[in-house]
């Protein structure tokens, strides 16, 4: 399931892109948040519900001052209640997989500690992967758009693509949880497989 | 025994009233109609309940006309009174002008003399106040175009009613000789054998006297009174101040309904207008009924049998007579669209005034018995006949008017293709469009309220006079190249009927609505319609909301607490549907299910904790299991 978080959709490039990308397979269900919450009403035994159904969970979002938009806080604070998702009787998603999949405006080289953002992306995540850690779920790194107010239109393209074949390699189980130890984005196993 | 006689009586007369008026307005005729009726029915000619005494009953009962009177002072600004004064003065005078020509021209060529043919003509131009302002109020009609005017006209008529009785000794004398001596002037009292001049002076002094008593000394004694914390006292001191009012007028020589009828305008903006409103008002409305049925039970149909042919003409005559020149003032003052008919029809009737002025003119040796017998009869029986023109205005002349009006002067549509139609641009349709408009939407506005038309041009809109539910204009607005029709308007019965012919005959178009109740969004829901919103349901959730505010939630907690209410009140709406579908078939009468589904509703809500699901941020369990923890 996609957790799909934009609240300037209409004005979106990259994720419009990279959802087109992604929205006709079997299999995936796109959860756009703030279509569904415009007023951040969320319903929360329906979005329960919809974690129960899937098996791997990606919050997709621009980033947004180092994190996510407030809707997906929001999402957080109220769907993954204490004795829902975390707890001793909080177990129903267990064993399920998560990771982000963000655009930044910043090129990578500025996502480091001697970098003008001064930390890495997954420092930044890092009350996503501690979230996830809570919930007993299984962390994978991030999928991140660097640059994305300079993305030339074909290397966009190229993204999404590569989007859409992560998409389907995690939809179809074809990957080895073994190798997310050693990579920092989940990019570099598309790379490696083209 | 004398009481015996009292307390019989008025068993017959409120038993009566309790019976038929009922009945009447169950059948659509209005309560003036159930009073005459059952004053008919106890009078001497069906059971014969009721005898002579009917005529004392009404002089009493007119008493409820200077409480009506009151009350409606008390519901008029001055300053509203004072932007009537052209309806008052030039409608109302050059009515009273007129008919009362007219008449005395008629009377004339029916071989009356002179003086007598005036005295008709004046009598018979005045208007019923009872009668017009009761309807008035019971339908609603009082801040309609047509309602104020007629009011204006009334308004002039009660005044103009001290000149007629100072003018009638005077016609007395004018044909046959008449004994001044032994005229009945002595009866309205001594001020109105004294000089014009000295006349004018001390009615002009006490009205002076009754303003700035009203306005400086009265809300000082009423405080007073209602510091006692006695109601009664309350109630005693407002009948006293009407009945001391008329009682003074009387003194004067002016009406006693106009005296009152001053001193409501006088109180009008006091803090205990709404109490003294109150008080008055079941007193009013009692002896209003009273007076009806009196005249009722006071309708000689002796004459009526005698002569039946008659009476019928002249009854029709005099109603014909008023209605065109009521007509044709009524186009001249610029009343319009049906609404001229309307207020002709409302005022075609004569006066309770004529009751009193034919027996002072009998006094006055101007009529005989025959004269003034018929007279009455033909005052009674317009009376009663005019509730019916207003049915037959209603039920006949209104549609046809309609019809014909729409035909002539709905506006043309220019060919915009525009992606919107939004059909009403009043209260609700307003908000809609100039949101829309705002956000650089083009929308045809339509809107079937000439005058709301007019206005909102003036302020830059642009929006047509038309009628949604004709297939033309739905056709001239651009419903094929439409995307989206919003049904904004009041009427949703029509709005219901354009939903369905859209749906089968443009079902590309997307239909969003405005429902009047949880009903109407059902019949949309029917049509699968379900983009419905409830006119007050959001406005009075916001209000709630505040509500809650006020009563100590944080403002996020409330917002949290009505925003849950209506995502509940979303699911509860499609349970309740999918109930009412299946109760459909049976028959079960309307408010029986609504209250059985409204409780339903109340039960659903008593099971659902507002608060459940705001857990997140405040966790008695995480809580527990710290505590067990550590």
């Amino acid at each position: 399931m996609i957790l799909f978080a934009h609240p300037a959709y209409h004005k979106s490039r990259i994720n419009k892109t990279l959802i087109n990308a992604i929205k006709d397979l079997d299999g995936v269900t796109i959860n756009n948040l703030y279509e569904k919450y415009p007023d951040f009403f969320i319903d929360i035994p329906v979005e329960q519900e919809l974690l129960a159904e899937h098996d791997i969970i990606i919050w997709q979002h621009p980033f947004y001052w180092y994190s996510a938009p407030a809707l997906v806080k929001e999402w957080m604070d109220l769907v993954l209640q204490h004795g829902f998702a975390y707890g001793t009787q909080g177990r129903a998603l267990e064993g399920k997989w998560a990771l982000s999949s963000i655009s930044t405006g910043g090129r990578k080289e500025v996502y480091c500690t001697e970098g003008k953002n001064h930390y890495t992306i997954n420092e930044f995540l890092a009350p996503f992967h501690q979230s996830v850690n809570l919930c007993r779920m299984q962390y994978l790194p991030p999928f991140v758009v660097h640059g994305s107010h300079t993305l030339a239109q074909d290397q966009l393209k190229t993204c999404a693509a590569n989007y859409r074949s992560l998409i389907l390699l995690l939809r179809d189980s074809k990957i080895n949880p073994a190798i997310f130890e050693n990579i920092e984005y989940i990019n570099e196993i598309i790379k490696q497989d083209a | 025994m004398h009481n015996h006689e009292f307390f019989l009586n008025a068993l017959i007369y409120l038993g009566a009233a309790v019976v038929s008026v009922p009945i009447a307005k169950k059948l659509g005729l209005g309560s003036v109609l159930g009073y005459l009726l059952a004053g008919i029915i106890i009078g001497p000619f069906v059971l014969r309940l009721v005898g002579n005494e009917a005529d004392e009953v009404m002089h009493f009962a007119e008493f409820g006309v200077v409480l009506m009177l009151f009350i409606i002072g008390l519901e008029l600004e001055p300053r509203l009174l004072w932007k009537m004064r052209r309806s008052i003065f030039g409608l109302g005078g050059l009515q009273v002008l007129i008919t009362a020509g007219l008449i005395t021209a008629i009377a004339l060529l029916l071989n009356f003399q002179l003086n007598r043919a005036m005295a008709i003509g004046l009598i018979l131009a005045l208007s019923s106040t009872a009668i017009v302002l009761q309807t008035l109020s019971e339908k609603g009609l009082m801040r309609n175009i047509a309602g104020r005017s007629a009011f204006s006209v009334l308004l002039f008529q009660d005044m103009a009613v001290i000149p007629i009785l100072a003018l009638i000794p005077i016609i007395a004398t004018l044909g046959a000789p008449a004994d001044l001596s032994d005229t009945a002037l002595n009866n309205i009292g001594e001020v109105a054998q004294m000089p014009g001049w000295l006349q004018l002076l001390i009615i002009i002094g006490a009205i002076t006297a009754m303003v700035i008593i009203g306005r400086f000394a009265a809300r000082h004694i009423f405080r007073l009174v209602a510091e006692t914390g006695l109601h009664e006292v309350f109630v005693a001191l407002a009948l006293l101040m009407v009945i001391g009012i008329a009682l003074g007028m009387d003194a004067i020589g002016l009406s006693p309904a106009l005296g009152t009828f001053i001193a409501g305008v006088v109180l009008a903006d006091s803090e205990y207008r709404h109490e003294l409103e109150t008080t008055i008002d079941p007193f009013k409305g009692l002896l209003l009924g009273l007076f009806f049925i009196s005249v009722g039970a006071s309708i000689n149909f002796n004459l009526l049998i005698e002569d039946p042919w008659i009476i019928v003409l002249f009854v029709l005559l005099l109603i014909f007579v008023k209605f065109v020149v009521l007509l044709i003032l009524g186009r001249m003052f610029r009343l319009k669209k049906g609404f001229e008919f309307l207020f002709a029809f409302l005022l075609a009737q004569a006066s309770e005034f004529a009751f009193v002025l034919i027996s002072f003119s009998k006094q006055n040796k101007l009529f005989d018995d025959e004269t003034s017998g018929m007279l009455l009869l033909v005052v009674t029986l317009s009376m009663a006949v005019s509730p019916l023109l207003l049915i037959f205005n209603d039920k006949a002349v209104s549609p046809i008017l309609a019809r014909w009006h729409n035909k002539l002067e709905y506006d043309e549509i220019e060919e915009e293709e525009n992606p919107v139609i939004l059909a009403g641009f009043g209260r609700f349709g307003l908000t809609v469009g100039r949101i829309l408009l705002a956000n650089g939407f083009k929308v045809t506005i339509l809107d079937n309220n000439p005058s709301n038309v007019e206005t909102l041009r003036k302020y830059g809109f642009k929006l047509y006079f038309g009628d949604i539910t004709r297939p033309t204009m739905l056709e001239k607005a651009g419903i094929e190249k439409a995307r989206l029709l919003i049904l904004s308007m009041a009427e949703h019965e029509n709005a219901l009927k354009v939903a369905e012919t859209v749906r089968k005959k443009y079902p590309h178009v997307k239909i969003l609505a405005r429902a009047r109740d949880i009903f109407h969004v059902f019949e949309y829901l029917n049509l699968n319609i379900s983009k419905v919103q409830r006119e007050t349901f959001h406005s009075a959730a916001e209000l709630s909301n505040t509500a809650l505010v006020e009563l100590g939630f944080s403002k996020y907690e409330a917002y949290r607490a009505t925003r849950t209410f209506k995502h509940h009140e979303d699911q509860v709406t499609e349970e309740l549907y999918r109930h009412w579908l299946e109760d459909q078939g049976k028959f079960i009468q309307e408010t029986r299910r609504f209250e059985e589904q409204v409780k339903e509703t109340l039960q659903a809500e008593k099971n659902y904790s507002i608060h459940d699901s705001d857990c997140a941020w405040d966790v008695d369990s995480l809580k527990d299991e710290a505590k067990k923890q550590s």
